[in-house]
């Protein structure tokens, strides 16, 4: 089971935990809402849950509760600009469909 | 695929419910705007990575642009391209007579609402429409770069700003369709900023001067707590003000005998590029094309200095003032921020550390740091925070007070007072018989009603007569943590009372807003002096109506002819100077009549005593 950041994702977290001064690493995870069935959870991490998996990747800390793993597996998380806005993205072979804004997806 | 931004612990949106907001800074020069992504305040800028949006607007007949395209057309189109609006922010035509001295424009008054507005090609423009469209390209601004609608947007203003200014700041965002969560003062935000990235406590003093507007807070910062100690400053002093200065020293090294607006504008536009260029370097060249004239000249850092330095000291005696304001001494502040692109100019830090004593912070870009701690601020209000540690605490820009007898003004609540705050006081009647008062809500630092702005007014009505002086009036006045007002009246032996409510908004048309501290110090001797003799004069008549009441219950009957003219005289005399006598006139009028009545005094108090044990036993009388 594996998770990837890509080398500019690793970057931006690395850079945004050192701006807010305390943290641990990135949680990823999913949850039960909106509007096709499951959305993204991307957290800073403060304290570590007893069904957390921890992975590394590109020296950057990452969190998922087991539940979550099992829809993110093989997902690659990548930071990218499009016109002003920039942020984090997932590619996740697990997506069978998304809704049109990309926030939510059903497995 | 949508972009997603880290969030705090617990603290992820759903989807299409992500709480986007930004902070504002609407300043005189120039806007920002920032916000707060994953876990980071930046500037947000536009497609060509400016973050500096210049506060100007221009109203082409075919054309409407904003910011750096307004810009470039300043000195060809003086008429038609506004800037340094926020001057005129809540000010009404009277105002605007006075300030209209430094701008171009023409100004028109919109005959409904009395709003001033300016003429230009496009239409007659009020200050908060002009605003409002700054404001939309800012949003926009921030909409694309979050990728999302805006939940609500922190607007910042000046310490110094007044209800109507702050009402006309949220009626320019009510415009632009946008939420207000709160507008907060630029020093508190600057010290947001600064507070929250490094952690520290103390004292701090933000020295924020700006392109139009000087403030200076001082604020405590305790466990990330602040508490805004005391604020003063100057409305209506800027590095626009440098740039005047510089400008008129041009126009009489260069001999320009008619300057007209184009020309104007060319030599401020000029002037405002020198005074970048010496912040680096010793000299600069300076060239004015105005048709077919040509102009060349020089100036040095040091020539700059001189013309700018009497503007530098009017910054420092409210820096004097604000520590005895919030009762501190120089060596009781840590900490000095400077805030406003006009902090670049070195004589400004120069002068500014060597008051305070010590080396002013200037880490964050002072002209970035107001526009970070509003969108810090804005990213708490939206709810993205677990912990909502941060309080900040405001203060009333100025004092609240109640109108009592002889024009005069009556503090109840003192600026600087942190809000929200309760504070009554108690009142009585002046006349025998009276049962009902008025109750009028002032604004300011004034003596006399007349300087003071008139915020409310309203009756205590049907309380039963009583003699001057036994009614017990309590008078208290509420402001609650959004700064709205209200004020209650009860007359306490009957428990009836009287309550209104004073909107913000109340005087957004009024032409009074002044810059009101400002006045308050240079009238301070003239308004104590007129203050005592208004004293005098209350007491005076309060003196001539007891006398007649006296005299009319039982002068005839107890006084002799003479004694009965002697204080009539006396009363006759007074009555006669009320209007025209000084202080110590009436004072010893008064005294005199004190004098002369004294034996009646005690004649009367007899009488009385007299009257009360007439055909009474001893055992009779009760004695307390």
């Amino acid at each position: 089971m594996t998770i990837q950041l890509t080398d500019i994702a690793a970057n931006r977290v690395e850079s945004f935990l050192a701006n807010r001064g305390k943290g641990i690493g990135l949680r990823l995870g999913v949850k039960t809402t909106g509007c096709s069935g499951m959305a993204y959870v991307i957290e800073f991490v403060d304290e570590v849950q007893s069904d957390d998996e921890v992975f590394e990747s590109k020296g950057v800390k990452v969190v998922i509760d087991q539940k979550s793993l099992l829809f993110l597996d093989g997902t690659e998380v990548d930071f990218g600009k499009e016109g002003l806005n920039e942020g984090f993205k997932f590619s996740n072979p697990n997506a069978k469909d998304e809704c049109g804004c990309g926030e939510s997806f059903t497995v | 695929m949508s972009l997603l931004q880290i969030a705090e612990p617990g603290q992820s949106a759903a989807p299409h419910q992500h709480k986007l907001s930004a902070g504002i800074d609407l300043g005189t020069t120039n806007s920002l705007v920032a916000s707060v992504r994953s876990g980071k305040a930046q500037i947000l800028t536009d497609a060509q990575g400016h973050g500096l949006l210049p506060s100007i607007v221009h109203y082409g007949s075919e054309l409407k642009l904003v910011g750096a395209q307004a810009q470039v057309l300043e000195a060809s189109d003086p008429f038609n391209t506004l800037s340094s609006i926020k001057r005129l922010m809540g000010r009404g035509v009277e105002d605007i007579k006075q300030l209209g001295d430094n701008m171009p424009y023409q100004f028109v008054e919109d005959s409904d609402s009395k709003v001033p507005r300016i003429k230009t090609s496009a239409g007659n423009f009020s200050a908060v429409e002009v605003s409002a469209d700054i404001l939309k390209v800012l949003a926009n601004r921030a909409k694309e770069s979050l990728g999302g609608e805006l939940s609500g947007v922190v607007i910042t203003v000046p310490a110094y700003f007044d209800d109507a200014q702050r009402q006309a700041t949220r009626d320019a965002a009510r415009l632009a369709d946008l939420n207000v969560f709160r507008l907060l003062n630029e020093p508190t935000a600057a010290a947001v900023a600064y507070g929250l990235d490094q952690k520290k406590d103390g004292v701090i003093a933000v020295y924020d001067f700006g392109g139009g507007t000087f403030d200076i807070s001082i604020l405590r910062l305790n466990k990330g707590v602040f508490e805004v100690l005391a604020t003063g400053g100057d409305s209506a002093l800027g590095g626009d003000d440098m740039d005047h200065a510089i400008g008129e020293w041009i126009i009489s090294e260069a001999g320009f005998d008619n300057v007209d607006a184009f020309l104007s504008r060319k030599i401020i536009i000029a002037s405002r590029q020198v005074k970048e260029n010496l912040t680096n370097k010793e000299s600069t060249d300076i060239l004015i094309e105005n048709g077919d004239y040509r102009w060349q000249g020089q100036l040095s850092r040091h020539e700059l200095e001189a013309l700018i330095r009497p503007l530098i000291k009017k910054t420092i005696s409210p820096c004097r003032r604000v520590l005895r304001d919030a009762e501190l001494d120089k060596s009781d502040i840590t900490e000095v921020v400077m805030v406003g692109g006009s902090t670049r100019v070195p004589l400004v830090s120069k002068m500014v550390g060597d008051f305070f004593d010590r080396q002013p912070m200037s880490d964050l870009d002072p002209d970035q740091v107001v526009a970070i701690g509003a969108a810090i601020q804005a990213d708490i209000l939206a709810g993205n925070k677990a912990d909502d540690s941060m309080l900040l605490l405001d203060v009333l820009p100025l004092s609240l007070s109640i109108e009592t007898m002889g024009g005069l003004s009556e503090k109840i609540i003192s600026r600087n007072t942190a809000i929200p705050v309760a504070r009554a006081q108690e009142f009585t009647t002046f006349k025998d018989g009276q049962t009902s008062m008025a109750v009028h809500v002032l604004q300011g630092e004034r003596e006399l009603v007349a300087d003071c702005r008139s915020l409310a007014r309203f009756d205590l009505r049907g309380f039963p007569p009583m003699v001057a002086g036994a009614a017990r009036i309590r008078v208290t006045y509420q402001v609650d943590a959004d700064g709205l007002m209200s004020v209650n009246a009860e007359e306490t032996t009957s428990g009836v009372k009287a309550e209104i409510v004073v909107k913000p908004s109340y005087g957004l048309t009024d032409s009074e807003i002044e810059t009101m501290l400002r006045a308050s110090m240079e009238n301070a001797k003239t308004d104590v002096v007129a203050r005592m003799l208004k004293e005098q004069q209350v007491e005076a008549h309060r003196v001539v109506e007891a006398i007649d009441a006296a005299l009319a219950a039982d002068g005839e009957t107890i006084l002799s002819s003479d004694e009965f003219n002697d204080i009539k005289q006396a009363r006759d005399r007074l009555e006669r100077e009320i209007e025209t006598a000084d202080t110590e006139t009436l004072k010893r009028l008064i005294k005199s009549i004190e004098k002369s009545s004294e034996t009646y005094v005690a004649r009367r108090m007899n009488a009385s005593v007299k009257q009360a044990l007439k055909g009474k036993q001893i055992d009779e009388v009760e004695i307390n």
